[in-house]
């Protein structure tokens, strides 16, 4: 049995259809990559996946490490394993990153029928994922996002990653606006989360992150399908012949 | 429901006969005080909604209902019925019942030489030499009807002075107590707080209802701050859904003061609180900082009048409102520059999270300066809560009703972490606490499943 398997997946938003029959299967253990250029429903994907309910999917269905995804609310989701790094990280005045991790965690805890953690027994563990990720300790006591950088930013989303310890992760284009130095701060931050155990998702338009993470499989995502998958050269093969190529192929294999 | 005229003799026949036996009965000064102050009530009568100053409160509930004195219920009480209320870890803490000074459920602890603390009502029999100078003084019957009604029935409240140099670090707790007699009944306490030169203290007024029962509490407190002094102030409004509460806090501040006032408005059913600093002194500061909560159909009302009478003096004003069901809050900051007050630095923020349809919120800045060397900023904000953030939360595996009451609790922080850390702090953080949790939950089952996810943002409005 597959960890994530996608069937027909349909999705609109405001009544404008965005993914129009999406299928695939992702495994425990391996990395996945689902490139496409902008507006081809990359984003759309992440944000169904982590049941963002702005999103009405119209048809298809997806299991979840056997259990019916569509039907989860995104904490129940969350508790059950997955994990989206966010494009935009939002923001949040007044709560501190270090209070909202500790509350995540334990409510993830929870759900599993684990102890909750104290203040106490987190900090050892949390200080060593900020070390992973080269992350200022002050930047804990703050509140979450506020004032960071577009990097801070991203790395505090691979930091919450490193914490929560997800089964499914979706990274949702974590790589842009990133400057070659972050990059592969985060990259290194999520290679070294790779295990039998977990599946990594990562929504990218450019292949440079590829470089870090080397995926297990490529998906080119066009108009709302998958119009390819294939392995790690695919990425290369997009990054030299552009989308304007696989989309006129995609187009004369739909004409054919 | 009760006519103009019945509303009248009803008022009168309550004054009559307080003013017989009230303390201080027989001085002149006092006397006069209390018959100018009726008599000014009964020319200007309760203001109506075309009183610009209050444009956005109908205070007819409070006119057509005929009130009498509460009575002095203060033997009634033990000190188990007010284990709830109180603060915790305040060694000083007065009690009042209906507005008068209960010693025995009082606690006196610890507080340095140079202060007196005590009942206003004792002070005017034993002392009034000290009160005359101070007392309604600075008020100004002249302005406000509650004003003048609370001047005409002054007896007791709580009586502070400190002495010149004097710091006192533990927090004066005044805790105003409302029972019930099954018919309405009014009480109208009266603080007098005298700060003499270069001294620091904390004072709070906290508001709670021990019985069901319409009340209507017209508070008034006169806080005299002496040059140099450093002085914080706080008014917690925590009455039963039914109580009305008027409140204002006339501030007189001297040169090089600072003081402080925060306002935290929960309970009560119609609520107007006053806060009227006069920066007099030159290189005064002061600080307005508001929270309100309001749900149902609560109605909180927060008027400032800040007047810049000298040069060199900074104000700040910043209040957020969290408002649900059909509740309706009003942030109405009005400051005034007078013609000598130059290099004024004043600001006013008000800053709304509407949780419902219903909820409504009217905010008024209104900037009136007569000196042409100053800086004047003011900003409203109405929004909700954020879409995003609360996905945010959720995607991490926080439940939606705990994802929305720390939303709640972040916006309330603002106002919050404006106050000093100490026991106070962490009461007023306990409250708020407590009162966002339910709010967070009563919208909760509102909702129901429907998903709400508008999104909307910050609205800009000024």
């Amino acid at each position: 049995m597959s960890l994530l398997e996608i069937k027909n997946l349909h999705v609109s938003v405001d009544k404008h259809e965005i993914l129009k029959g999406v299928d695939l299967k992702v495994n425990a253990g391996e990395v996945h990559s689902i490139m496409g250029p902008n507006g081809s429903g990359k984003s759309t994907l992440a944000q169904v996946l982590a049941r963002r309910e702005t999103y009405a999917v119209s048809a298809g269905e997806v299991s979840y490490n056997g259990k019916d995804l569509l039907a989860m609310k995104p904490e129940e989701a969350a508790c059950e394993g997955i994990f989206m790094a966010f494009q935009y990280p939002v923001e949040i005045p007044g709560i501190s990153n270090a209070y909202f991790l500790r509350s995540a965690l334990n409510a993830i805890r929870k759900h599993r029928g684990l102890d909750e953690i104290d203040a106490i027994d987190f900090l050892p563990m949390f200080r060593e994922k900020l070390k992973l990720l080269d992350m200022d300790e002050k930047l804990m006591n703050r509140s979450v996002n506020e004032g960071f950088s577009g990097g801070e930013k991203k790395r505090n989303e691979i930091l919450q990653m490193a914490v929560l310890e997800p089964k499914l992760a979706i990274l949702d284009e974590t790589d842009s606006g990133l400057d070659i130095d972050a990059l592969k701060i985060v990259a290194q931050g999520v290679d070294a989360m790779r295990n039998a155990d977990r599946a990594i998702v990562v929504v990218t338009h450019y292949q440079r992150l590829l470089n870090y993470i080397v995926p297990n499989f490529v998906h080119v995502l066009l108009d709302g399908r998958i119009v390819r998958s294939g392995g790690p050269d695919l990425a290369l093969e997009l990054e030299e012949k552009g989308y304007g190529a696989m989309e006129a192929e995609a187009r004369h294999a739909t004409t054919a | 429901m009760i006519t103009a005229t019945q509303q009248l003799e009803s008022y009168l026949e309550s004054f009559s006969e307080f003013e017989m036996l009230a303390a201080g009965h027989s001085l002149p000064w006092l006397r006069k005080l209390r018959q100018d102050a009726f008599a000014r009530f009964c020319e200007v009568r309760f203001p109506t909604t075309h009183d610009e100053d209050w444009r956005f409160t109908n205070v007819s509930s409070i006119a057509q209902m005929p009130f009498h004195l509460a009575r002095n219920d203060r033997s009634r009480l033990s000190q188990q019925d007010l284990k709830l209320s109180r603060a915790e870890g305040v060694p000083c803490q007065l009690v009042f019942v209906n507005g008068c000074f209960a010693r025995e459920l009082s606690l006196l602890g610890k507080l340095p030489d140079g202060v007196r603390v005590g009942s206003l009502a004792a002070e005017i029999s034993s002392n009034p030499g000290a009160i005359e100078p101070h007392l309604g003084h600075f008020l100004d019957i002249r302005r406000d009807a509650f004003c003048a009604l609370n001047t005409a029935f002054l007896e007791d409240g709580a009586y502070v002075h400190i002495r010149r140099g004097t710091l006192v670090e533990e927090p004066i707790y005044l805790l105003f107590v409302s029972t019930g007699d099954g018919a309405p009944s009014m009480s109208h306490p009266r603080n007098l707080v005298v700060a003499e030169e270069d001294s620091q203290a904390t004072f709070v007024e906290d508001y709670v209802s021990l019985d069901s029962g319409t009340m209507f509490c017209n508070t008034v407190t006169e806080l005299v701050a002496g040059d140099h002094s450093v002085l914080s102030h706080y008014m917690i409004e925590r009455e039963h859904k039914q109580a009305f509460n008027i409140s204002t806090l006339r501030i007189q501040q001297g040169r090089s003061t600072n003081v402080v006032s925060h306002s935290l408005l929960m309970g009560g059913a119609l609520v107007r609180n006053n806060v009227h600093p006069v920066l007099a002194g030159e290189g005064g500061e002061c600080l307005i900082n508001g929270l309100f909560i309001g749900n149902a159909h609560q109605h909180l009302d927060n008027y400032m009048l800040v007047e810049h009478a000298s040069p060199h003096c900074g104000s700040r004003q910043f209040y957020n409102g969290i408002l649900d069901g059909h509740a309706h809050g009003v942030f109405h900051g009005r400051v005034i520059v007078h013609k000598d007050a130059q290099k004024t630095d004043a600001k006013q923020t008000n800053r709304n999270l509407l949780l419902s349809d219903d909820a409504q919120i009217d905010t008024k800045p209104q900037l009136e300066i007569y000196a042409d060397d100053v800086k004047c900023t003011h900003g409203a904000t109405i929004g909700q809560i954020e879409g995003d953030a609360l996905f945010y939360l959720r995607s991490r595996g926080i439940d939606e009703g705990s994802a929305r009451k720390l939303l709640l609790l972040a916006f309330a922080s603002e106002c919050l972490e404006r106050m000093k850390q100490g026991p106070i702090r962490k009461h007023v953080e306990g409250l708020i606490n407590h009162c966002l949790f339910q709010v967070a939950n009563a919208s909760d089952s509102a909702r129901g499943d429907s998903r709400g996810d508008t999104g909307r943002n910050w609205e800009e409005i000024g």
